[in-house]
């Protein structure tokens, strides 16, 4: 609170020695933010304006038009409810594995010297895994863990186990999609936390070293409360990931999964019931309302992160 | 507590328990089984796919029917895309880097939403409010693309901005009479030319694989071609897919290794093709006391 206050008042104390030609720096100021009304406008109509026109038509009945609050009564019951549920925990899931387990590959290759191959390497595929998904991945893992996968085939000749005999199986949330997913999550990770773990500072380190800190005195109290902000803040940013992927579900599951993107693109597509396109608005202003909450926590341990990150 | 740290170094390394040195060689042993975990989890699948596709069926993909309008497609998208995304954003991540340098956290915040956001809900929105002249062409996936590919594009743009003086550079050009334009084409261009690179390729990644828009807009692009091939073919959808994927990769590569020697070369910092939060401002703080 003090900190924020203090903040808040430093530019009026500093500007206020310029009384008289506060108008024409007030106008210069408006005219500023003229460099940026392309890229606004484009938000504005490409981001804004369908989100706006889907809130609008959700609260909307399909047929009528009339305004009802049935879609959305609708969409937090039965199968869109369960629906809803399986994306959270999976999306949760595919957050919390992926982002430690990318952390430590971002560690190791940071620790690496600059321009080693292997950096480059991990740097540019995590570029490329990062955007694969869809078809292409869900091809990947069939070929590997379907029934008459190359792993699968692997556990069965060295364990005499088959493991879709024992509660396996690719076409479901968990564990199916959670494995794939990983794919994409864990390199993302490795793209998002890398400028994290440049900013700790080699300083640091030797300071703790000097007044005799050993490796896990350091995480403790020095690199773990430094990273932490940012490590929660890609975390979210994993969840989110996961909880807008819908290609590659919908590619290995044939869209039989109960998700609620899969549900949306069903109910788009027409292939339930024609007519309930409404109901698959409010099931995607429900997604954005949570992706809201998600990126305002982001936001918020993102200006904590800022803090130590200069 | 100074002894416990010195008996641990000590155990490590007997011969130098001091600083780096130490730190250096007690890395390789778990680095190694996590890249080799990693590399496991990664390498298989591609390995198993490529079996499954088998080599004949890499010839086979260019013979199939409509394959080259759906490639065609997918190629143009790629093109109108990247040109749309740099001449959008170039122009307006220098301005703010110049004149706002206060709001590219907001811009950090906003240009990350896209990976956030659904893209099948970003998609049904658009596909509601676009007019109906965009609506009756696959262009308009251009358009949504754009938006797609900021949150790459501007984190490449953003590093590549960071890693040399803007600010001095831009004044030392206009001080010497050159015009906006040309400051901005013959000095800022120039020096971000490997970010406007990566940038350009992960934009042409993302534009070669998306699925979802392209697939309810009911447009066929190369990855909704594959899935329809799907049908007929296994192996050769397949194969496609490793093949973009491997391309890709490749250009990537190409990019940040050239990028990187040049950099090397004029003492900029290499190629970052993304960044959150990244430890901003540390050009611009180098030369003021902390």
């Amino acid at each position: 609170m003090a900190e924020s206050t203090a903040q808040a008042v430093a530019p009026e104390v500093l500007t206020s020695g310029a009384g008289p030609r506060r108008v024409s720096t007030s106008l210069r100021r408006g005219l500023k933010w003229l460099g940026v009304v392309p890229f606004g406008v484009y938000v504005a109509l490409g981001l804004l304006a369908p989100f706006v026109a889907i809130a609008i038509a959700a609260f909307k009945n399909s047929s009528t038009g009339a305004l009802t609050l049935s879609n959305f009564n609708t969409a937090l019951h039965g199968t869109y409810l369960l629906g809803l549920r399986t994306s959270l925990v999976l999306s949760i899931a595919a957050a919390i594995l992926p982002g430690i387990f990318g952390l430590l590959i971002a560690y190791a290759i940071f620790t690496a010297k600059r321009g080693n191959v292997l950096r480059q390497v991990v740097i540019t595929a995590s570029g490329v895994f990062a955007n694969f998904g869809g078809v292409p991945l869900a091809f990947l893992f069939i070929a590997t863990l379907s029934t008459t996968g190359i792993v699968t085939g692997w556990i069965k000749d060295l364990s005499g186990v088959d493991i879709w005999n024992h509660g396996f199986t690719l076409y479901s949330a968990y564990p199916g999609l959670f494995v794939v997913y990983m794919y994409f999550q864990i390199p993302l990770m490795v793209l998002v936390i890398l400028p994290a773990l440049e900013g700790l500072r080699p300083a640091w380190r030797e300071a703790a070293e000097n007044m005799g800190a050993g490796t896990w005195q350091y995480w403790r109290y020095v690199g773990g409360p430094v990273l932490l902000p940012s490590f929660l803040g890609c975390l979210l940013l994993l969840f989110g990931s996961a909880f807008a992927a819908y290609a590659t579900a919908e590619a290995l599951t044939g869209g039989t999964v109960a998700l609620t993107p899969i549900q949306i693109g069903a109910l788009l597509n027409g292939n339930v019931v024609a007519g309930q396109e409404n109901l698959g608005y409010a099931l995607g202003v429900i997604m954005v309302v949570i992706i809201a909450i998600v990126m305002i926590i982001y936001t918020i341990i993102q200006r904590r992160a800022a803090k130590w990150l200069r | 507590m100074a002894a416990v740290a010195d008996v641990e170094a000590g155990a490590q390394t007997p011969a130098s328990a001091t600083g780096p040195a130490a730190r250096r060689r007690s890395f390789p042993v778990w680095r190694w089984v996590i890249l080799l975990v990693a590399g496991a989890y990664f390498l298989i699948p591609l390995y198993a796919a490529l079996r499954f596709a088998g080599l004949k069926a890499f010839g086979d993909i260019f013979k199939q029917s409509g394959f080259y309008p759906a490639i065609g497609l997918s190629l143009r998208l790629a093109v109108i895309t990247t040109i749309l995304t740099l001449v959008l954003m170039v122009p307006t991540i220098v301005y703010v880097h110049l004149r706002l340098p206060q709001i590219r956290r907001s811009m950090e915040g906003i240009t990350i939403l896209p990976i956030v956001i659904p893209p099948i809900v970003l998609i049904i929105g658009v596909l509601k409010v676009a007019p109906g002249f965009l609506l009756s062409t696959p262009y308009l996936l251009a358009l949504v693309y754009v938006i797609l590919a900021m949150p790459f594009a501007y984190r490449s743009l953003d590093a590549g901005l960071r890693a040399f003086d803007l600010k001095t550079m831009v004044e030392a050009s206009n001080s010497l009479g050159a015009s906006w334009p040309t400051t901005l084409w013959r000095v800022v261009l120039p020096n971000i030319r490997t970010a406007m690179l990566s940038a350009t390729v992960l934009t042409v990644a993302l534009v070669l694989g998306e699925f979802t828009m392209a697939s309810l807009a009911l447009y066929v692009t190369f990855p909704v071609w594959i899935v329809q091939f799907e049908q007929n073919s296994g192996p050769v959808s397949t194969a496609a897919s490793l093949l973009a994927l491997f391309v890709t990769w490749l250009l990537l590569m190409l990019i940040v290794t050239v990028g990187g020697r040049g950099a090397r070369k004029r003492g900029g910092a290499q190629v970052a093709l993304f960044t959150v939060a990244a430890p901003a401002e540390s050009s611009q703080t180098t030369g003021e006391p902390e």
